[in-house]
């Protein structure tokens, strides 16, 4: 027989043997896990290192004001990558640094399909990583007639 | 024909970085949306911007839908002498287009 307290014990085994859950604000976020994945290939990415300036509030999702940069003292910058994981395609956009590169900011525009935290991940020349989050609340998302629920 | 605006400071100090600033008038169309009459408008993308100093590179941006229409982009870049910033794109649809810039570095 299985008493109360052998199936609570059992019942709590997977939960806890599953890897930690990506932080994320809401159901819609899709997981970008694999994606940013793929760009590590598994390596560790730290937090912090690079700074993502963005407004906590956003009016509408077609225009949001995005700022990203990282401080020469943490050395210099291969490239940087932006997600958005509740937009249809996550990956907004991919900034790799020259030689002539003055320093590592970049400012644009961005469109945000609803109320979602964004992810900077930085690679740095020497391979390892820095990441940051931005959590935006977006009022009226960017127009997706054929990806709305 | 592509309209853009692409400006850097009157004079730069030399190797300090300087701000560049690019507009492209571009629709970004996201693919995702219908017209009037219920069809698909073909997705119109600038998935590729280059910026080089003298033929070196500066920034290579890859871009998808997260992008807006007539994006804005704002970077830095770094001149030792006077030279040409060039700045390439080219949108889904083949449009292939590129603005320049002087750079006059004061002394």
């Amino acid at each position: 027989m299985t008493d109360r307290r052998t199936f609570l014990a059992f019942a709590a085994l997977p939960a806890l043997s599953a890897q930690p859950a990506p932080a994320q604000s809401n159901r819609f976020e899709a997981d970008i896990g694999p994606l940013i994945e793929k760009l590590t290939g598994g390596k560790p990415v730290a937090t912090g290192r690079v700074q993502m300036t963005v407004p906590a509030f956003a009016e509408n999702g077609q225009s949001v004001p995005v700022t990203i940069s990282v401080a020469a003292s943490e050395g210099a910058v291969k490239s940087l990558h932006l997600f958005a994981p509740r937009n249809p395609r996550p990956n907004i956009a991919n900034f790799h640094f020259g030689p002539r590169s003055g320093k590592a900011a970049i400012t644009t525009r961005i469109r945000l399909a609803g109320t979602q935290t964004l992810r900077v991940i930085a690679l740095f020349t020497d391979g390892s990583f820095g990441s940051a989050t931005a959590p935006v609340e977006v009022t009226a998302s960017a127009c997706l007639d054929m990806t709305a629920s | 024909m592509s309209n853009y605006r692409l400006s850097v400071p009157e004079r730069v100090a030399r190797a300090t970085p300087f701000l560049v600033r690019l507009i492209i008038q571009h629709p970004m169309e996201t693919g995702f949306r219908l017209d009037a009459a219920g069809a698909a408008i073909t997705k119109n993308l600038i998935s590729e911007i280059v910026c080089r100093l003298d033929g070196a590179e500066v920034l290579r941006m890859e871009l998808s839908s997260g992008i807006t229409a007539n994006p804005l982009f704002e970077f830095y870049a770094v001149a030792d002498k006077n030279c040409e910033l060039v700045v390439e794109w080219q949108d889904d649809s083949g449009v292939h287009a590129s603005a320049r810039a002087n750079v006059q570095v004061a002394d």
